[in-house]
């Protein structure tokens, strides 16, 4: 069977409660899911020995700023015994206290790929989003104390004047 | 041969300090060379064999901010990278000058964006700016004449009133 088939048919058997939206582009397979359960499809993912997906190549999100659900984190993750690539798509929510919305959060693939912790600690620096039970949740590039996210759609190209100190001159 | 063969009588010249210093500083400007991105690749070059920067007295790169009285800073400066770049200027010893080489340094180029400092004169007293993006050896090198004029026309008054940098020490315990 067509590893492209092969991966739908089997999440589905596997979590028939799970709501998956397959859709395929260019040949390349996306698998949309509600991000309660990204931990424990990904640990399938990667356990069950026809879909061997080992490597976690690339983890980011996107900010669609005014959409209901305004981020989407993805990941990019490699089968190397299919040759083959799966996305896999979760939407996760602005947090908002006043409307008491849930929190801006994922929970984490670091259980499940070691080499998630750094790309996840990016996405956490770019775009605000909190990793549950990350082992080690700080700032990739943005100085420790910033308080903004430069990839977040409302955050000017030059800054905010002054929340980066420069030395005296 | 050189110099003294126009020397007549019992050797003697007659000159100022200012004169006589000036000289002394500008025939052997020693860089620190803040290489951060790519223009040090150029800065580099110029030290090479083909340009050759020891025919201007500035071969001995010197990797300590402590023997140098020249920063070339060559490259894209980042706002956590100005910290850095200050801490070393600051560790240079009186009197000291500051190339700024390239477009990032001078204006924050092609990095027009949050991340990247406008331009090194924000927190930096610089001397001279190169153009060019990265700019080519016979630019730099250029650049090092003309600092080596404009240290030649300074005075030994002009460093009475140099005023010390306040150094973050670094406690050991």
């Amino acid at each position: 069977m067509d590893i492209r088939e092969l991966v739908p048919k089997k999440l589905k058997k596997q979590f028939n409660e799970i709501d998956f939206e397959v859709s395929e582009y260019l040949d390349e397979l996306t698998i949309k899911l509600p991000k309660e359960h990204i931990v424990k499809v990904c640990e399938f993912l990667k356990k069950d020995s026809d879909l061997e997906f080992l490597l976690c190549q690339d983890l980011t999100a996107i900010d669609w700023a005014k959409r209901k659900n305004r981020f989407t984190v993805v990941y990019h993750i490699y089968s190397f015994k299919n040759n083959f690539r799966l996305r896999l798509k979760a939407d996760v929510d602005e947090s908002d206290p006043a409307a008491d919305k849930a929190d801006c959060s994922i929970d984490s693939v670091t259980s499940v790929w070691k080499g998630a912790n750094w790309q996840e600690r990016e996405t956490y620096d770019m775009y605000g989003i909190k990793f549950n039970n990350h082992p080690d949740l700080r700032r990739m590039y943005m100085p420790e104390d910033f308080e903004y996210y430069p990839l977040r759609k409302d955050f000017p190209l030059m800054g905010i004047p002054g929340s980066i100190p420069l030395p005296k001159k | 041969m050189g110099l003294e063969s126009l020397l007549k009588g019992d050797g003697f010249i007659t000159t100022t300090v200012d004169a006589i210093a000036a000289w002394a500083r500008k025939s052997s400007v020693w860089p620190m060379p803040m290489g951060i991105s790519c223009c040090a690749i150029e800065m580099m070059a110029s030290g090479d064999p083909k340009y050759d920067i020891a025919r201007f007295g500035s071969e001995v790169m010197r990797f300590t901010p402590r023997q140098c009285d020249l920063m070339i800073v060559a490259g894209t400066v980042t706002y956590k990278m100005a910290p850095v770049v200050r801490k070393i200027y600051d560790q240079m010893p009186d009197p000291k000058w500051v190339i700024a080489m390239g477009a990032c340094t001078a204006t924050g180029g092609i990095y027009r964006t949050y991340s990247v400092v406008q331009g090194i004169d924000q927190f930096l007293p610089v001397d001279l700016y190169v153009a060019g993006c990265p700019p080519r050896p016979e630019n730099l090198l250029n650049a090092l004449i003309q600092i080596q004029d404009k240290i030649g026309r300074t005075k030994v008054s002009d460093f009475k009133n140099s005023i010390l940098p306040d150094l973050n020490v670094i406690q050991n315990n």
